[in-house]
């Protein structure tokens, strides 16, 4: 269980995380969303110890963060950052076996179990296929997939995500998410784009300019109401496969039709 | 669907322990081919010279030495000196020099991500030559002795590196891009100071000696304590660097991922910094600045066995030893017996191979 109680974070004096609490729990998949300057990234960032909080604390299993090690920090959060290392020359097998480092420290070799559990990870993903590819050699979507696989090599029992769909087209953004809600069981995903997140998750965070302005089911954050606050922008929703979904309009439009 | 199982269908059905495998194979060969090569060099490298000495004097006089072949003396003692006190120590200096410069700037370029880094971008040369400027120029010989003109360029490399670190340090965190300008200005201000001095200093000959030291020089080789320091240094930067490859890869691919991995990576930057200027202070001071080097061998060592620095690193040494020899070889024979200094010949191997490097970078770039 990852906790935050109170979190601020300021560059300079202005607040970017603004006294934000959040509980992502075992065995559920929690979306943040938000506009842009909403807070998000630097809130994740706080989670897996990145940046230190200039109040409030985090706790893992309800041990305050600076009680990890990074090692054994790396061992629980398996995070996949939006830096890409795109121009890494590693190849795909390579990649994700440094997902294995945290467990392996600096001395010990990697063992037939490291490259069983690195083959594991790349079936999970569908990419046993690139393993012998050089990583720059990747489409955004392929990159993503090898990203989320060296994740899974770390088997932390949670995964963390940025953004994992910035850049990719319609038919990708879909596939990663659904990759990751039906190989991992916790999840905690920063997100763009609001019916992805009705669809993929089951839990959301709404930030605000540093604040939670509503926490919830999917059905109960994605409310039109609400979003026209935070977003400024007309919202009307539908559902699909039993999600909702919105359908979007510029308020100034939606003034002009009322 | 169809399209979908074309696409998705394995191009080549090969599990990760296999690919490894493969992988370490062909690392290993790599690195058996050049040890030979490696080994063949230095015999070379004893062996051509102004005066070429036949193979066979080369084996018995080092077997004599190496190990105490109670064999009757058949050569002069002259010859003999030349053998094993100038050229063996010679080559030996030319491997271990263009090792440390190859691994230094392997590190350098994987923890400062540019793959244009140099050793000697971080201002550590700039510092070891004024250091060594101001030796031959101003006679802080006096004092030391004989080894004055090595402690003190050892004593400005140090000082160039703590200075850079501190520029670099100043916002509070090392980054990459921070590193990189504080030792790019570092260097300039140093390089400033160097040509002052000469400028400023009456002696023609002190400058001529300190230019020829400037461009790079193993004429300094012998038995003894500072050839034994470069070995000792060298052999544990490969062997660190090598030990600490997978953690170089992360760091290579960035903080925030070095970071998820569990490990610290300012801490890591730092320690590798100290360990890249030690090591490059110890060269610079026993053999002047040798450019290119270390810019040139990494990407051969990666053309060669991938870009994982547990196998790079160790690949790198033994090309850069390598290079640096028969570099070594060109300088004693090409003018002889006029002799160039090493660094010329290194840049003027080293340049085109930039260009290529450059254009291709273009070109991948482009596609």
């Amino acid at each position: 269980m990852i906790g935050a109680e109170h979190l601020t974070y300021a560059y300079g004096d202005r607040p970017v995380v603004d006294d934000t609490s959040l509980i992502a729990r075992p065995g559920r998949v929690l979306g943040l969303i938000g506009p842009n300057g909403s807070g998000k990234t630097t809130l994740l960032r706080m989670l897996y110890g990145s940046l230190r909080p200039s109040h409030g604390r985090v706790t893992i299993d309800e041990r305050p963060l600076e009680a990890w090690s990074r090692r054994e920090l790396a061992r629980k959060l398996a995070v996949v950052v939006q830096e890409s290392g795109a121009e890494s020359t590693l190849t795909v097998a390579e990649q994700v076996m440094l997902g294995r480092l945290p467990s392996l420290g600096t001395f010990r070799r990697t063992s037939t179990g490291d490259h069983e559990i690195v083959g594991d990870a790349l079936a999970r993903v569908g990419a046993t296929h690139l393993a012998d590819r050089p990583f720059t050699a990747l489409s955004g979507g392929e990159r993503q997939r090898v990203l989320i696989a060296r994740a899974l090599a770390q088997q932390g029992e949670f995964l963390l995500l940025d953004e994992p769909t910035n850049h990719l087209d319609i038919r990708y953004q879909h596939e990663v998410l659904d990759l990751v809600s039906s190989v991992v069981d916790s999840a905690l995903i920063v997100l763009h784009d609001l019916n992805l997140a009705a669809r993929y998750c089951d839990d959301l965070v709404l930030l605000d300019r540093g604040r939670v302005a509503a926490a919830g089911t999917p059905d109960e954050v994605l409310d039109p109401e609400l979003l026209q606050q935070v977003y400024a922008i007309h919202a009307s929703r539908a559902e699909l496969d039993g999600h909702p979904q919105l359908l979007f309009r510029p308020l100034r439009h939606a003034r002009s039709n009322a | 669907m169809a399209v979908e199982e074309a696409v998705r269908a394995p191009q080549s059905i090969a599990d990760p322990a296999t690919l490894a495998r493969r992988t370490t194979w062909r690392a290993r060969a790599w690195l058996l081919g050049l040890s030979l090569a490696m080994l063949l060099s230095l015999v070379a490298g004893v062996s051509l010279g102004a005066v070429a000495i036949p193979l066979v004097d080369v084996a018995r006089v080092i077997g004599h030495h190496l190990f105490l072949v109670p064999e009757q003396r058949t050569w002069s003692a002259p010859r003999d000196s030349i053998i094993w006190d100038v050229r063996v120590t010679r080559a030996l200096l030319a491997m271990f020099v263009g090792a440390g410069l190859a691994v230094c700037g392997v590190a350098l370029q994987g923890m400062v991500r540019n793959m244009l880094a140099d050793p000697f971008l971080l201002g550590v040369n700039s510092g070891a030559s004024t250091g060594a400027a101001a030796a031959i120029l101003f006679g802080i010989s006096l004092g030391i002795g004989e080894h004055a003109l090595p402690a003190s360029a050892f004593a400005g490399a140090l000082a160039a590196s703590l200075l850079v670190y501190a520029i670099a340090r100043s916002g509070g965190r090392v980054t990459s891009v921070r590193l990189l300008l504080a030792g790019v200005t570092v260097g300039y201000a140093l390089q400033a100071t160097t040509s002052f001095l000469i400028f400023a200093s009456d002696s023609a000959e002190g400058a001529r000696s300190v230019m020829f030291w400037l461009l790079g020089s193993l004429a300094l080789a012998e038995w003894g304590a500072p050839l034994a320091v470069v070995a000792i240094v060298v052999l544990a930067t490969v062997a660190l660097l090598t030990l600490g490859g997978r953690q170089l890869d992360a760091l290579a691919i960035g903080d925030e991922t070095a970071l998820t991995l569990g490990i610290a990576p300012e801490k890591l930057r730092t320690a590798l910094l100290v360990l890249v200027a030690l090591c490059i202070g110890v060269l610079v001071a026993a053999s002047g600045s040798i450019g290119f080097v270390g810019l040139v061998v990494p990407h051969l060592a990666r053309r060669a066995v991938g870009s994982a620095h547990v196998r790079v690193i160790p690949v790198a040494a033994l090309m850069g030893g390598i290079l640096l020899v028969w570099a070594d070889v060109a300088a004693r024979t090409l003018l002889a017996p006029q002799e160039i200094p090493i660094g010329i010949i290194t840049s003027l191997i080293g340049a085109p191979f930039l260009l290529v490097l450059v254009r291709r970078l273009h070109v991948s770039s482009a596609a």
